[in-house]
């Protein structure tokens, strides 16, 4: 139930509610918990709700260390 | 699919997994504790590959699974009230209470109606003014939020129909509540992602600090979950314990803070009643006094018979406390299945009952 979508915001309207786009289908969510997301912006989408904006700079870390896996020789 | 599929590698995945192997000696049991995790463990495998050191257990992380058949008792009670509409999550319908099941009394006619939002639920009372709305509030942190902005916009559309039966339930406190209960031996918690977005990090440091048990919040896609794995036996190996954030693209160490700033003017902080379990302290959401015109536990004088116990043989309340495995319950896959649920955690698709037997039991 605690199901959140990587989603993309594509329009915002005067009601703080955005188009936001998740693998080719768009979808509404309402951004009164993230105000200051802004079109472009990639969010966490649960239950109709954006809940968090994603860093795309923490995003790049996490795989790198991920990466970094690779390189430990056998 | 961006955020998505970048954690999704399965050559990278085969190199974490040889660096748990590497580095993972004493034997640890790591918990998940919310059930979208239990569901990524599951789908993709990850019990079975892992080396015999190390034991994932299922915990109480699915909002479905832990509500109380008393709650969904008077859910029932509720939404048979004359001039009432009860509003729901689907996921809520065909959960068993003591006498019967919110999908069995729609089809019975009661008005019960599935959103996907409280805004959903909002445009109902909107639409029915003649009507009562009540909204079932259920869900963990990540959830509430929602609810308590729909308590705003119905004072704020002055919405005199719309009410909320709060339910709402806090992890960390059902965390603390296992160790306590000291049933099972636990070495790690993967800590749920989305309910962290919203609290941040700093509610689980008690567990590392008290209990000395390492957490690591952990993102859903099978990469995260693998390096939350490496990260908490990392932890184990060096006698650390320590809360860390592999999810770090979603959680701030200090949440959501304008939906924490909702939480608090909207809730306070109750004991709460939690299948399996029983209640726990401080562990759930109720309406402030300030919001008592939107609370349907004051609106309504609910009169419901004594709960009954969950259906025999059905060990819900020991997979929930990860005492039991679901292949440990007599009825997993004879009696009960998905098709024909006996207790919750097959109900619910984020159960581990549900996701041993939809993916294999491992
Ligand atoms: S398999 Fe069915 S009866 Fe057994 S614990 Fe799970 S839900 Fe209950």
């Amino acid at each position: 139930m605690c199901l959140g979508i990587p989603a993309k915001i594509v329009k915002i309207d005067e009601r703080q509610i955005a188009d936001i786009e998740i693998g080719g289908i768009v979808r509404k969510a309402s951004l009164q918990l993230v105000p200051e997301a802004k079109v472009g912006d990639y969010v966490i989408a649960h239950a109709g709700f954006a809940i968090q904006i994603l860093d795309e700079k923490e995003a790049q870390e996490t795989l790198k260390l991920l990466e970094a896996f690779s390189e430990i020789p056998e | 699919m961006k955020y998505l599929s970048e954690y999704r590698d399965p050559v990278l995945a085969q190199k974490v997994i040889e660096n748990i192997k590497k580095i993972s000696h004493t034997p640890v049991n790591l918990m998940e504790v919310c059930g979208t995790h239990t569901v990524t463990i599951s789908k993709n495998g990850i019990r079975q590959v892992m080396p015999k050191t190390v034991t994932l257990l299922s915990g109480p992380g699915c909002p479905v699974c832990v509500t109380a058949n008393e709650d969904i008792d008077k859910t029932i009670w509720l939404a048979r009230q004359p001039g009432v509409i009860l509003a729901t999550f689907g996921d809520m319908m065909k959960v068993p209470s003591s006498y019967s099941n919110l999908s069995a009394e729609k089809a019975e006619g009661v008005d019960i109606r599935v959103v996907y939002s409280t805004l959903d639920a909002l445009q109902v009372a909107d639409d029915n003014p003649d009507k009562k709305v009540i909204f079932f509030g259920v869900g963990f942190e990540t959830t509430s939020p929602t609810i308590a902005l729909s308590i705003l916009e119905a004072r704020k559309r002055k919405l005199k129909n719309y009410s909320v039966l709060a339910r709402h339930k806090l992890i960390p406190p059902a965390m603390a509540a296992l160790l306590s209960l000291g049933e099972v031996k636990l070495h790690g918690f993967i800590c749920p992602g989305h309910v962290s977005t919203i609290i941040g990090s700093k509610p689980y440091e008690f567990i590392a600090e008290e209990h000395g048990i390492p957490c690591v919040i952990s993102g859903f896609e099978p990469l995260d979950v693998l390096q939350t794995i490496y990260m908490l036996v990392r932890q184990a190996e060096n006698g650390e314990a320590r809360v860390e954030v592999q999810y770090k693209r979603s959680v701030r160490p200090e949440g959501n803070t304008t939906a924490l700033k909702i939480l608090d003017e909207v809730f306070e902080v109750c004991d709460a009643d939690w299948r399996g379990i029983g209640i726990i302290p401080n562990s759930g959401f109720k309406l402030k006094e300030e919001y008592s015109d939107f609370d349907a536990d004051k609106i309504f004088d609910v009169d419901v018979p004594p709960p009954k116990d969950d259906p025999p043989g059905c060990s819900c309340g020991e997979i929930l406390r990860g005492v039991k495995f679901p292949y440990q319950c007599k009825l997993f896959g004879k009696a009960c299945t998905p098709e024909r649920p006996i207790g919750p955690c097959m109900v619910s698709s984020e159960g581990a009952c549900a996701a041993y037997y939809r993916y294999g039991t491992g």
